[in-house]
């Protein structure tokens, strides 16, 4: 019979793409879960609270102070994204709104084409560029001396890296309100930009805040191009001219060597627990939050 | 009515969510006849059609209760299986859509699923189906093209064909023509007439003169219910209910 | 008043898009104008001589090689666990289903965990399990990495395909696996997107590979046997104080950018061929 032959298939398809389906389901929470059993060792020792408020980091006297690392982190993140979102939400609503065909059609590649740049060359990038214009700039006087190495080399690396990101989605976003909707203000005799402050930002604010939570998880997590260019000091940063040492950072630079000093591990790993708690928790809020705001515009 | 009914459907019910679409249907539809829905828009016909092969089954949010029985089969049976059931019937969606196949490999589909291996069947297969739907002369060079190169007239005649190549019973179209310009429409409903000497064929359709042209009976459908129900031109000169007259003075008069 | 505000903000808008696109072309000239000097034959054709890395003669042919297996048998991996997912989500899950709502829904977070937790997740695996690092471990922990980039994207193209399609292949009496084998036809060009971009991202990833794929002078032998990145050969190379090495580093982020680039346009060209089988809804 090779019609119950056909009908076996379609039930063993299923079966193995359900199981393979729970598997990645099951990945979240086993990297969440084997994280945490990993870092409990130094949270046994240590309470939750000394170790993300503490400034101390002196790994071989088993003083693990992470507060320098989650500020690196937030600092370069907060100002990566500062530059990054009006920039990408100019150009965004240029190239939906304003720019030829023949513009867009040049420019949109390119933006792919940065997209596709690894986070490698984007470091090299920042080395040969980035860093050497921010210690021209910052000038030969002692009080404002930087090798360049710092919050804001991150962030500008960073702030370039997610530019594709952006400005993909939120050209997404743009060109679909629709076409009506812009008309109707436009006949009200709104002009293009009114149009655009009164109409196409509110009706895309959910799609901005989703481009922007994609951004920052983006940022948060990123390694090589911000340890190649952010100095890599285990000091809660002051100006953006300070060096720093975001979570990633640290746990690239050193994990998997000095293994033999107690708890560095751990507290390594609880690095990355961090990481993935707040990067979990930004992705659940977001997406509440979406649904709400979604809710509410319809 | 005349003969057997081909299709049987008793105590239909149809729920879009909490949206009721389809209020106790019960209608038999003729073997080897063209039967025609009639309606204004959103009136239920399509949904109606689409019980008889079970396509709500992946849709979402639809519950169906009561029965559809083929053959004398209650397709809706927990035991059924709606491969088998979708098999004895040929569909014609409003717009053709082809297969991400070639011209050979869409009519070539549905028996190659169903088992026929053997390499010069297939091929006297599709000639045969595309003979019968009056394609084969267009494309016979061109079989190993993508489908989507045809026009839309010809992708509606393919799709046809497609739907014959699994030798159903039944062919259900959904406004088949609506998508069409009129001389495709001619020959979609010229093989519609030829093509009911050997299988039960079920229209919707809002051409009032289509139905008149093609159909031996005719089904009013008005806000989810069967209004009227009898053979084409009874219905369409003398009806009996005001709803359906009213909707018909709309068009002949 | 009102004319000149939207001047103003006009132009800004155009400063912008020039600055983003002038960012690539910068990227792009810096490490052009810093690589091409370095760049010679011995780089793609040699694997690092005796005290390569104290400026003796050789090239990055490893890491080449390396990052191509290791790309494409992430990438191949990876695939081969997305699609089914993806038939699975799409055709024989209903689109109110729960399972359906959690499964994009663990995707999204999947796909915002950094590639450094990944692979620092994988070492703690492999240190429990005594394994070395090796080309079969980066290739594992990329796909992972890669799994939810392709979910995500082949998901879209299949919530593209017309439901009239799948209608179709249902009235021929098609089952739900022969009707989702139809609609990956549909979706070939998606597919083939999504293979690129995940490509492209395990070339160039290197927090992942790190600590899993491991660093060798030699061409990896077998699945077994560490496998050299390039991405991790420009991190060592720039991180060396001579700056003959350096230099290495820079040739090296060339020939990554360029092998990431004729990937892109590659991917670019292609898509519109497989664009011609396709329906239009």
């Amino acid at each position: 019979m090779p019609d119950t032959r056909r009908l076996l298939k379609e039930r063993i398809a299923g079966t193995a793409m359900l199981v393979l389906t729970a598997v990645s389901i099951l990945l979240t929470a086993a990297i969440g879960i084997g994280l945490y059993i990993r870092s409990e060792p130094l949270l046994a020792r240590h309470s939750l609270g000394s170790l993300l408020t503490s400034s101390v980091w002196k790994p071989m006297k088993g003083e693990f102070g992470f507060f320098p690392f989650i500020m690196g982190t937030l600092w370069v993140t907060c100002l990566a994204l500062f530059i990054a979102l009006p920039l990408s939400l100019l150009s965004a609503i240029y190239l939906s709104e304003y720019a030829a065909p023949r513009i867009r059609r040049m420019v949109v590649p390119i933006v792919d084409l940065l997209s596709g740049i690894p986070p490698v060359v984007y470091g090299v990038w920042g080395v040969l560029f980035v860093v050497p214009l921010i210690q021209r700039s910052a000038g030969t006087d002692v009080t404002h001396f930087t090798s360049g190495y710092s919050v804001l080399a991150g962030a500008i690396v960073l702030a370039v890296m997610i530019f594709p990101l952006l400005i993909s989605i939120l050209f997404e976003v743009f060109s679909g309100v629709p076409l009506e909707m812009k008309n109707a203000s436009l006949s009200l005799g709104a002009t293009q930009w009114q149009t655009i402050k009164f109409v196409l930002l509110k009706k895309s604010a959910p799609g901005i805040l989703a481009a922007t939570a994609l951004a920052v998880s983006r940022s948060f997590g990123e390694t090589i191009a911000v340890l190649m260019v952010c100095g890599n000091m285990p000091l809660a940063p002051h100006a953006v001219t300070d060096a720093c040492y975001p979570l990633p950072a640290l746990i690239a630079n050193n994990y998997g060597e000095m293994l033999s000093v107690p708890m560095y591990d751990s507290a390594l790993l609880f690095a990355a627990f961090i990481l993935f708690v707040i990067i979990f928790l930004f992705n659940l809020l977001s997406r509440i939050v979406l649904a709400r705001i979604e809710k509410n515009l319809v | 009515m005349t003969n057997t009914p081909h299709i049987s459907v008793q105590n239909l019910n149809l729920y879009y969510g909490t949206r009721q679409a389809l209020k106790n249907i019960n209608i038999n539809i003729p073997d080897k006849k063209v039967t025609s829905f009639i309606g204004p828009s959103g009136c239920g016909k399509t949904s109606l059609l689409k019980t008889f092969n079970r396509l709500h089954d992946s849709a979402l949010d639809v519950r169906v209760a009561g029965k559809v029985l083929v053959d004398g089969e209650n397709i809706y049976d927990k035991q059924v299986e709606v491969t088998h059931i979708r098999k004895k019937m040929g569909l014609l969606s409003q717009r053709p859509f082809p297969l991400p196949l070639s011209i050979y490999g869409n009519v070539a589909y549905g028996p190659k699923l169903h088992g026929v291996k053997d390499k010069p069947l297939l091929d006297a297969l599709v000639e045969q189906r595309l003979k019968e739907v009056a394609l084969w002369d267009e494309v016979k060079d061109r079989l190993h093209t993508p489908a989507t190169g045809l026009s839309i007239g010809q992708q509606q005649r393919l799709c046809l064909a497609r739907g014959l190549a699994v030798e159903p019973e039944i062919i259900l179209g959904d406004e088949p023509t609506s998508a069409l310009d009129p001389k495709s429409t001619h020959k979609v409903e010229e093989l519609f007439l030829e093509l009911k000497n050997k299988y039960t064929i079920v229209l919707v359709t809002h051409i009032l003169r289509q139905a008149r042209r093609v159909s031996d009976y005719i089904v009013f459908v008005y806000d989810g219910q069967i209004i009227e129900f009898g053979p084409t031109e009874e219905l369409l000169l003398n009806p009996k209910e005001e709803l359906t007259k009213d909707y018909i003075r709309g068009f002949f008069s | 008043m009102k004319k000149l505000e939207e001047q103003f903000f006009k132009t800004l808008m155009i400063l912008a898009t020039l600055l983003i696109v002038g960012s690539f072309f910068g990227i792009i000239f810096t490490i052009l104008k810093k690589g091409l000097p370095a760049m010679n034959m011995d780089m793609i054709t040699q694997i690092p001589q005796g005290g390569y890395y104290q400026g003796s003669k050789g090239g990055v042919l490893n890491a080449i090689a390396g990052s191509l297996f290791l790309a494409l048998g992430a990438s191949a991996l990876a695939l081969a666990a997305s699609l089914p997912i993806v038939m699975y989500l799409n055709v024989y899950l209903k689109k109110s289903s729960v399972l359906g709502r959690i499964t994009r829904l663990s995707f999204d977070v999947l796909f915002g965990i950094p590639s450094i937790v990944y692979g620092t997740f994988a070492f703690t695996l492999m240190i429990y399990f005594g394994n070395k690092a090796s080309l079969l471990a980066g290739i594992i922990t990329v796909a992972a990495l890669v799994v939810p980039v392709m979910v995500r994207t082949m998901d879209e193209a299949f919530r593209s395909c017309p439901k009239e399609l799948s209608d179709a292949a249902y009235s021929l009496g098609a089952t739900r696996w022969e009707t989702a084998k139809v609609l990956v036809l549909q979706a070939v060009s998606g597919i083939q997107t999504a293979v690129l971009l995940a490509f492209g991202r395990a070339i160039g990833d290197t927090a992942a590979v790190m600590f899993t794929a491991g660093f060798g002078d030699h061409i990896p032998s077998s699945l077994a046997s560490p496998a050299p990145t390039l991405p991790l050969a420009i991190f060592f190379q720039l991180s060396s104080p001579s700056e003959a090495v350096q230099a290495r580093a820079y040739a090296s982020a060339l020939i990554l950018t360029f092998i990431v680039l004729v990937i892109s346009i590659a991917s670019r060209l292609l898509g519109k061929r497989l664009q011609k089988n396709k329906t239009r809804s």
